[in-house]
């Protein structure tokens, strides 16, 4: 089964990247407070684990390339700008459609390589869905009032709608921080079952602002609490906090989702985001992933880099391995 | 395998290290690890093979060192010793900076012969092992700087013979060396046979380092060599390794006077509670038991689990340790590398075989490499503390695993154990795992985490599992003594009976004191005791085996002492004091009639004075806060050391008895004392000053009569902590064998005498016998 969908992933045709094409969606829980009460998140481990798992893992040569390759395949390319115009968004879903120069692609022996979804603002949709028709990318907006999700409560859900009929198939909600804060576990429940509703069938990815929530047990906590309301993906960041996603705070929501799979037999998908920028970084994301919740999340159906700078970075990389000379920023096509 | 089938099955692929600089290091030496003694190398012979366990191809040869090539080695330290003692601290200091530098300038040398020889993964030898020993000397170059300012009345001990395991081949050398050689001694080391090359290029750091030759001295060998160094003329033997060989060291070492510190083995508990994170306590145990694959004397290798979470840890463990990667130790992407040789690899495998029925094994599925010494993460559970695997150390990948109901049950199948070195407490309450982790029996404790060490922090075990710390500045003990002239004691025989006795005015009958009890001798025998004038001033006891056997269950029985204030045992000692005081005139004239002086009131006034001094040490012998590089702390806490066997100084009977009762009481231990055998009286008086100054029943318990009668029970007793003795009689080297049995720590005179009434005869020295250093890591952070 694995090898069918990562097939399907390389041909760039149909819905290959929307998420869990191949997986039973998350179709969320009762809440359930005694399993969000007894989750624990001791930092200082938590630190330490995170702080090892570039060192444990090292990857060389042909490997290093074809984990880049994939990385570039996990990547929502995203803009999230006030100065955002349809030129901007075409340009970058250009880029999403042929993320690495054809040379290096030619002498690496692939083809077919997209980014995993385009990401923009609700008015950016409609341009991005007619610049990747028939490529299969999805289209991802955030939405809920992003990034603070402090705007009036309907227009929030009223929003997602919105994004769904422009042609966005994946939606990035945002959660009610204060609700974490204050301990209001069945609020958060309540709102992210909504939204989840909202979203029909575009898939939903749950962003929790990990860095605006306090505590590694509070993000192990609204982990748990957006995968029972039926989140398809958990998500770190809006990019926007002061924080963005870190490896002590993916640790903790990889574990949250190994949890939920280990009790309810679903596959959550994981998205960092903000912050990754160097393709060493994307490795050490992948390791962890690989180790901590195993190979079938290794594909963009189940995980996402939120990132704008990264995929620049493993181009570079990339045309090292083929060239063997370190390579420059303007050898490659912006985005 | 091409780039597109790499992206479709993500797989790590190799990631090697280079071995070719270090092998060309090897060949550039000959090819032969062997003996560097005053500078230079030499006898270098290939009497045996070093291989590497990976692969089990030939690295070099290796020396195995003569009794006379170790005499060679131990001579020429001998010779650099006083004037290597003679430098400032400054310019000890200097050397063991550049020790440090050159440590980091050559790591990935060290890095990869570690690995190549001992089997571990890289990114241990790289991460952990190397820097750790950089860090040791950069600490230790401190301590050297520090010395005269510090520690003004210590000195060096002269030359120590130095014997380390294979397990951290190098990183033992440095705990053994740094602060050795800073403190002003000169060493001869031996390296385990199976990993000598890391030895060698330290050597070579040695040279380019400018140490004076015979400062630090190397001797590679086997078990005979190692002996052979115990045997030879040092001044103190220093060994890490099996708690089996330790014993043999013990004996071996008796009665010669040479300071001992011995690290052993262990059997560490990690106890994880239910409201643990439970995750992060998986990844703690792949630090704890996997971590060197499982050759860790501190290895978290018995879980202790509480129940209700026992089958979904176990669960999720198991789940955890099929992702372990094991395979060539030089791939940077390897968790688990090779068992040390095939004959360890044998003893694993035979002891999981034989002892595993007793429970459920089950073994990681990894793919063992096709050729070396490879043993698979395993986990036996459903043991029970009967099973032989709860109670060995396999040192090996091997978890055993057990359940407990309360945190008092887990404390008590923690200590379930004849070792002590290290223990994990994993819980997320602050109460109760700091309530947990000073009642284990442990030198080192890590709440919520494993295996951290620093030079800053002392590492050593209780129990079994050794004595003597090493690192901090408790590890410092070990390397010097105090400065005192050393003078010979003179036996004292009691008055003999005169030809014409005269019997007292009343006869007063004296007992042995046993759990706050006046008790007639088992034996029922008594000696008179004579005045010199002839007079007849009583009778005392005389105490056999079973009256130590009940002294040490009156001792053992009084461990809420341990856990008194130390606010209740500083007034408690102020309290003897002042009863003492009372009675002052009594005692002074009791002891004038029994030694036939006029000293007895300045006795009386000195022991009054000690008492209020440790009165006021109770509570003032301060722990420390480590500065260890960590978010969190080290806590350094002075525990006692538990039931202490005293043999008590003939000369001074009341004065003595008090110095080595104080320092023990005010630290919470409980004492059994041997009191004056000559002059036994006093002692005897004494135990009534107790009895009206509330200190509780079995905290003091005094037995009289010869010396020599009962002291082999009592140091051979299994459950007696510590053995002191300021004995008359010469009972030094039959202490220090018989303490073998347990492992107890021994303090004895060697024949040595002590002015009683003078300053070397109280305060820290005493103090320091009294506790043990326990390190408990407290990580932190939200």
């Amino acid at each position: 089964m694995q090898t069918e969908r990562e097939a399907t992933a390389q041909t760039g045709t149909g819905t290959a990247q929307l998420p869990q094409t191949t997986e039973a969606r998350n179709p969320g829980m009762a809440l359930d407070m005694d399993w969000v009460r007894a989750a624990q998140a001791n930092t200082s481990a938590i630190e330490r684990r995170a702080a090892t798992i570039g060192t444990r893992r090292s990857l060389k040569k042909e490997h290093q390339a074809a984990w880049l390759l994939k990385a570039i395949t996990m990547i929502d390319l995203t803009t999230l700008a006030g100065d955002d115009t349809p030129g901007r968004v075409r340009r970058l879903c250009a880029k999403a459609r042929q993320p690495v120069r054809e040379d290096i692609l030619a002498a690496l022996g692939v083809e077919g390589i997209t980014t995993g979804a385009v990401c923009v603002y609700h008015e950016m949709v409609p341009t991005a869905v007619a610049a990747l028709k028939g490529t299969g990318i999805p289209v991802a907006a955030v939405s809920t009032g992003f990034p603070a999700g402090l705007s009036p409560y309907k227009l929030r859900l009223a929003e997602i709608g919105e994004s769904v009929r422009a042609g966005a198939s994946e939606i990035d909600i945002v959660i009610s921080r204060r609700h974490v804060l204050t301990g209001d576990w069945q609020a958060l429940f309540d709102e992210v079952r909504e939204m989840r509703a909202e979203c029909g069938d575009a898939h939903m990815k749950a962003i929790l602002a990990t860095g605006e929530l306090g505590s590694l047990r509070n993000v192990a906590r609204a982990s748990l609490v957006a995968m029972m309301a039926g989140a398809d993906f958990i998500k770190t960041s809006t990019g926007k906090e002061s924080v963005n996603a870190t490896l002590p705070v993916s640790l903790v929501m990889m574990r949250a989702i190994r949890d939920y799979h280990e009790r309810t037999g679903y596959r959550v998908g994981y998205k960092p985001a903000g912050g990754i920028s160097k393709a060493k970084d994307s490795l050490i994301y992948l390791s962890l992933l690989k180790d901590e919740l195993g190979d079938a999340w290794l594909s963009p159906h189940l995980f996402r880099f939120g990132a704008s700078s990264l995929l620049g970075d493993i181009e570079r990389q990339l045309e090292h391995h083929v060239t063997g000379h370190y390579s420059a920023s303007y050898r490659h096509a912006m985005g | 395998m091409t780039v597109k089938e790499i992206f479709d099955s993500m797989d790590y692929g190799p990631a090697p290290e280079s071995a070719a600089e270090a092998m060309a290091w090897i060949a550039a030496r000959g090819g032969i690890a062997g003996n560097y003694v005053g500078g230079k190398w030499g006898p270098l012979r290939e009497d045996m093979v070093l291989s590497n366990p990976a692969t089990g191809e030939r690295l070099a040869g290796l020396t195995r060192s003569t009794p006379d090539e170790v005499n060679v080695a131990v001579a020429a330290a001998r010779k650099a010793q006083p004037s290597w003692a003679k430098l400032t601290g400054h310019q000890r200091a200097r050397y063991l900076y550049a020790i440090a530098r050159l440590v980091q300038k050559h790591s990935r040398l060290l890095a990869v012969i570690e690995t190549l020889d001992n089997g571990k993964p890289i990114r241990e030898s790289r991460d952990i092992d190397v820097p750790l020993v950089a860090r040791h000397f950069y600490y230790h170059a401190g301590m050297a700087q520090l010395m005269g300012s510090e520690l003004p009345d210590r000195e060096a001990l002269g030359v120590c013979g130095q014997i380390i395991p294979w397990n951290f081949p190098l990183l033992m050398l440095s705990w053994k060396i740094a602060p050795a050689i800073a403190m002003g001694n000169t060493v001869v080391l031996k390296p385990a046979e199976y990993t000598s090359l890391s030895a060698m290029v330290f050597a070579e750091i040695c040279s380019e380092a400018g140490l004076p030759p015979g400062v630090v001295n190397f001797v590679t060998g086997e078990g005979s060599t190692g002996a052979a160094l115990v045997a030879s003329e040092v001044d103190k033997i220093a060994f890490t390794g099996s708690t089996e060989v330790g014993r043999i060291i013990r004996r071996a070492t008796a009665g010669s006077g040479k300071s001992l510190t011995l690290e052993l083995g262990g059997k560490s508990p990690y106890i994880v509670f239910d409201d643990a994170d439970i995750d992060s306590a998986i990844e703690g145990l792949v630090d704890a038991i996997w971590f060197n694959q499982g050759q860790v004397c501190c290895a978290g290798s018995r879980l202790i689990v509480q129940e209700s979470i026992a089958d979904r840890f176990h669960t999720k463990l198991k789940a955890r340790m099929a992702t372990l990667r094991m395979g060539d130790p030089l791939d940077k992407s390897i968790d688990i590398g090779a068992i040390v040789d095939p004959v360890q690899l044998e003893t694993i495998t035979r002891m999981v075989a034989e002892g595993g029925k007793d429970g459920e094994v089950y073994h990681a599925p990894c793919k063992l490499p096709d050729q070396g010494s490879y043993y698979p993460p395993t986990l036996i559970t459903g043991l029970d503390p009967a099973a032989r695997l709860m109670q060995e150390e396999i040192f090996g990948p091997v978890l055993v695993s057990t359940t407990f109901r309360t945190p008092a049950e887990a404390v008590e199948l923690a200590n379930n154990t004849r070792y002590g070195l290290a223990a994990s407490v994993w819980s997320e309450n602050i109460n109760l795992a700091l309530d947990v982790a000073p009642k284990l029996a442990a030198g080192v404790v890590w709440v919520n985490g494993t295996n951290m060490f620093d030079a800053a922090a002392g590492f050593g075990g209780v129990r079994e599992s050794g004595f003597g710390r090493e690192g901090g500045w408790e590890g410092l003990l070990a390397y010097t003594r105090p400065v005192r002239k050393a003078r010979a004691l003179k036996p004292i025989a009691p008055f003999p009976a005169p030809a014409s006795a005269t019997g007292p005015d009343l006869d007063r009958t004296a007992k042995l004191f046993i759990g706050g009890k006046q008790a007639r001798p088992d034996g029922g025998y008594s000696r008179a005791v004579w005045a010199k004038s002839g007079k007849l001033l009583g009778h005392a006891g005389i105490a056999n085996r079973k009256d130590v056997r009940n002294a040490v269950e009156a001792a053992r029985a009084a461990s809420g002492w341990a856990r008194a204030t130390a606010h209740l045992r500083a007034q408690i000692l102020f309290y003897i004091g002042e009863n003492l005081s009372a009675r002052a005139d009594e005692f002074a004239a009791r002891i004038d009639a029994m030694m036939g002086g006029r000293h007895g009131a300045r006795e009386v006034a000195a022991s009054i004075d000690r008492l209020f001094t440790y009165a006021a040490w109770a509570d003032k012998y301060d722990g420390a806060a480590k500065p260890v590089p960590l978010r969190g702390t080290a806590l350094a806490m002075n525990e006692p050391v538990g039931v202490i066997g005293a043999f008590c100084p003939d000369e001074a009977p009341l004065l003595g008895l008090v110095s080595l009762m104080a320092p023990a009481i005010a630290m919470g231990n409980r004492v059994v004392l041997a009191a004056s055998h000559p002059f036994p009286l006093a002692a005897t008086d004494f135990y009534q000053v107790l009895e009206t100054s509330d200190v509780p029943a079995g905290v003091v318990n005094i037995l009289t009569g010869p010396h020599d009668d009962f002291a082999k029970a009592l140091a051979g007793h299994l459950d007696v902590d510590a053995i002191w003795s300021q004995s008359g009689a010469d009972l030094s080297a039959m202490i220090e064998a018989e303490s073998a049995g347990n492992l107890k720590r021994t303090w004895v005179n060697n024949g040595l005498a002590r002015d009683w009434f003078g300053a070397e005869s109280e305060g820290r020295e005493f103090l320091q016998h009294a506790t043990e250093v326990k390190t408990t890591w407290i990580p932190f952070g939200e």
